[in-house]
């Protein structure tokens, strides 16, 4: 098992996102984020989907999803040639004798307090999954209150789009 | 031409050729059966939507052309679930049109509302809630496109009832702008090479055909290739027939109740060449140990199917019709530039396992009748001119193992899904697909009262079928299963000869009724259902419970530990699980 980041072209239509979740699901394949908005071109959205399964998995679900009427285009985001990107808004328990180290950490990942009250600081950060994961890990043991966390996206690095790419990632054979 | 959305929704069915539909109104639906009166479109009233959709099914199976079925929201809806589940498995085209509760009520709980598209995700290959009037004609239009090309399945398509009372101007789409969705068709040249070359270099080579032959019209080249190369063929339960088992290189059906030489000629093949064939696990038995030796060629219109259970040494996409012919030229070139390949010795080795281990039962006189009996009859009297339709269990197996299957089309069943009920709606759309051809359900006696009131369509529609109940009082697969694997503690399975009575059942629906239960009176009984053509036939064939189905393959086992059954001697599966040839 290892994680995978599949970006996906779809059209804006409804139910598109319920046809894809519903795919994962019934064939077995468990989600470890699934981020969707807009694209440059109305019409047609993107899901960056996190994905923890096997090699030979991923192929059969990238076939099952290309097989979904409304899924235009997959291909595989490879970490080391991909921008992987997360945002992280994080409720800590602060109170006045370490708030200051908060405020501290939180300047060391290059994250901004966006929230002040009395007793908790709230914290807006922004990065890599590994950075987030970082920066959650050393704010543990302060009391994490809560998280928000918008999961993965991605894009390719270098000037091509998804479009430019092989239609489908999984290859006609 | 202003129409109404109902009006639009006729038309739409009327432009994409279709000549019958079945279905059942209600509520949501009704304003699509007002111009349903004057349209040349024939609509066949059944009794409960599940029959529609089988018989839809029936329609596409026998035609290979688009069945549809209608009903209205909610229970209407629902009721098809199970025809729509079964043809999503078995790649059977359909096309469903359902009413839904009018656009703004929708989300209210509304009464006959249910989540219809919800619902139907995951068993249909697309499905559509249309919300514009001025959408139905495209919406239909993909259906029927999407429904027939590439891996076939069924579409379905949803109308909120205000939408089917809206105004829209006529317009038929010319064509369809579909850019998430292009099937393959044309294989690529090079793996076709390949497939050729490792075709020609077998010697133990198995053409594995699935479905997907059938589906792809392909049986003419099939069988070109299978000359040439002089590979034996097996047909699975979905693609009985598309090979002819009077052939010399018909090794019959594989998997977990097949014939003997095509398991054991799965086991011991140095190549199988998959052709529209999914390794489904009632023909692999456990995977790990299917084929080991065997190389695999993987042909199927669906990438997805190709590596999905078994990983494919040469996987080809494309229409299976297209890859057949185009390996049947590559594999003369090879054979030009290396020479002949030679499989002589490995077509003696299967033909002597066909004959030293065929079906075999033991009908004795004036003993119970054995239901492989009654089919083997039917086949004899029929002279396999017939379209053979079964549900599933015991009686399915009998009727694929027992009927000569030497015509493509010649067979339907419930496969994938394994749906109890299915015989009697889909022989009625059969029947309708084919008229002029007799058309036979070999039925069960659980499989027949899931789905019995079709019957009562058959008559008022005058759709004459043949419908004959190999009843043994009991579910009979599962009465087997129990007596191999729970120690004969039946639980649950018996239902009787006597409840209901079929001959009477049958008269109360305008058919005619028999009762057969001795083995010397089956041919008169099945020349008189035979010869009735004015009427539906239902024949309740009292049977041996006792009788199980064999060989088989125990679930999740490995096919080498195939069980021959009672009939051979310990010494004969000896032999056979030896695989051993003689010399």
């Amino acid at each position: 098992m290892s994680t995978h980041t599949i970006s996906v072209l779809v059209e804006d239509r409804p139910g598109v996102l319920a046809r894809i979740s519903g795919l994962f699901s019934r064939r077995g394949f468990n989600i470890d984020s699934l981020a969707v908005g807009p694209t440059e071109d109305p019409g047609r959205s993107r899901m960056t989907i996190v994905v923890d399964c096997a090699e030979r998995s991923l192929e059969q679900v990238t076939k099952q999803l290309n097989k979904l009427v409304h899924v235009l285009k997959i291909v595989e985001l490879e970490p080391d040639r991909a921008v992987e990107r997360e945002l992280v808004l994080v409720k800590v328990k602060a109170d006045p004798a370490v708030r200051y180290q908060i405020v501290e950490l939180a300047e060391m990942f290059r994250a901004k307090i966006v929230d002040v009250a009395s007793e908790a600081l709230t914290i807006e950060a922004t990065g890599s999954p590994a950075k987030v994961q970082a920066m959650l890990e050393l704010l543990d043991p302060y009391g994490i209150r809560e998280l928000a966390r918008t999961g993965r996206v991605a894009l390719s690095r270098g000037g091509k789009g998804i479009t430019d790419k092989p239609l489908r990632v999984a290859r006609p054979a | 031409m202003k129409l109404t959305g109902a009006q639009a929704l006729i038309r739409s069915l009327e432009a994409c050729d279709v000549e019958v539909m079945f279905g059942l109104p209600g509520g949501a639906i009704l304003p699509a059966y007002d111009p349903i009166r004057e349209s040349s479109v024939r609509h066949i009233l059944v009794r409960h939507e599940q029959g529609a959709g089988h018989a839809a099914e029936g329609y596409a199976w026998a035609t290979g052309k688009v069945g549809v079925c209608m009903a209205t929201s909610g229970p209407g809806a629902t009721n098809l679930v199970t025809a729509l589940c079964d043809a999503y498995m078995d790649s059977v085209p359909l096309v469903a049109i359902t009413g839904q509760v009018p656009s703004w009520a929708i989300g209210s709980d509304a009464f006959q509302e249910c989540d219809t598209t919800g619902i139907t995700m995951p068993v249909t290959k697309h499905n559509e809630l249309v919300l514009d009037v001025d959408r139905i004609p495209g919406a239909v239009a993909e259906a029927f496109h999407i429904a027939a090309s590439g891996r076939p399945g069924p579409v379905l398509v949803d109308v909120p009832k205000d939408i089917l009372q809206a105004t829209t101007e006529w317009a038929w789409p010319a064509t369809t702008d579909l850019p998430g969705y292009r099937p393959v068709a044309r294989p690529n040249a090079k793996r076709v090479r390949e497939a050729a070359a490792v075709l020609r270099a077998a010697r133990r080579p198995v053409l594995y055909v699935g479905g997907g032959v059938t589906k792809a019209g392909a049986e003419t080249a099939l069988r070109e290739l299978a000359e040439a190369a002089g590979a034996p063929v097996t047909t699975t339960l979905m693609a009985r027939g598309a090979f002819p088992d009077s052939h010399p290189l018909a090794l019959g059906m594989p998997g977990m109740h097949g014939n003997y030489a095509a398991v054991a000629a799965l086991q011991e093949a140095d190549l199988l060449v998959a052709l529209g064939a999914r390794f489904d696990d009632r023909v692999t038995g456990n995977l790990a140990t299917f084929a080991p030796e065997a190389k695999i060629v993987h042909a199927d219109i669906d990438p997805a199917e190709i590596g999905k259970n078994r990983t494919a040494d040469v996987p080809i996409v494309g229409d299976v019709r297209v890859v057949i012919e185009e390996l049947v030229t590559a594999f003369r070139a090879a054979v030009a530039e290396e020479g002949p390949g030679d499989t002589a010795g490995w077509q003696r080795a299967t033909a002597q396992w066909k004959q030293r281990f065929p079906f075999r039962y033991d009908q004795q006189d004036g003993g119970p009748l054995k239901p492989q009996h009654v089919v083997e009859r039917v086949s004899a009297l029929t002279g396999g001119e017939a379209v053979v339709v079964a549900g599933v269990g015991q009686h399915q197996m009998y009727a694929a193992q027992h009927f000569r299957f030497d015509r493509p089309r010649s067979w339907i069943n419930s496969g994938g899904l394994g749906t109890m009920g299915f015989a009697v709606p889909a022989a009625m759309g059969a029947k309708v697909g084919r008229p002029d051809e007799l058309v036979v359900a070999i039925d069960g006696d659980g499989c027949f009262q899931m789905t019995a009131q079709e019957l009562a369509t058959c008559t008022t529609e005058r759709i004459p079928i043949k419908v004959l109940i190999l009843n043994n009082g009991h579910l009979g697969m599962v009465r087997q299963w129990q007596e191999l694997f729970y120690d004969e503690r039946y639980s649950e399975v018996h239902l009787g000869f006597e409840v209901p009575d079929y001959v009477k059942l049958a008269e109360a629906y305008g058919a005619l009724g028999l009762r057969c239960d001795r083995a010397e009176e089956v041919d008169a009984t099945l020349e008189k259902a035979l010869a009735t053509d004015d009427q539906s036939v239902v024949v309740d064939f009292r049977v041996d419970s006792h009788e199980g189905v064999f060989p088989m393959v125990p679930a999740g086992r490995p096919n080498d530990e195939i069980i021959l059954g009672p009939e051979f001697s310990p010494e004969e599966q000896a032999a056979a699980t030896r695989r051993e040839v003689r010399a």
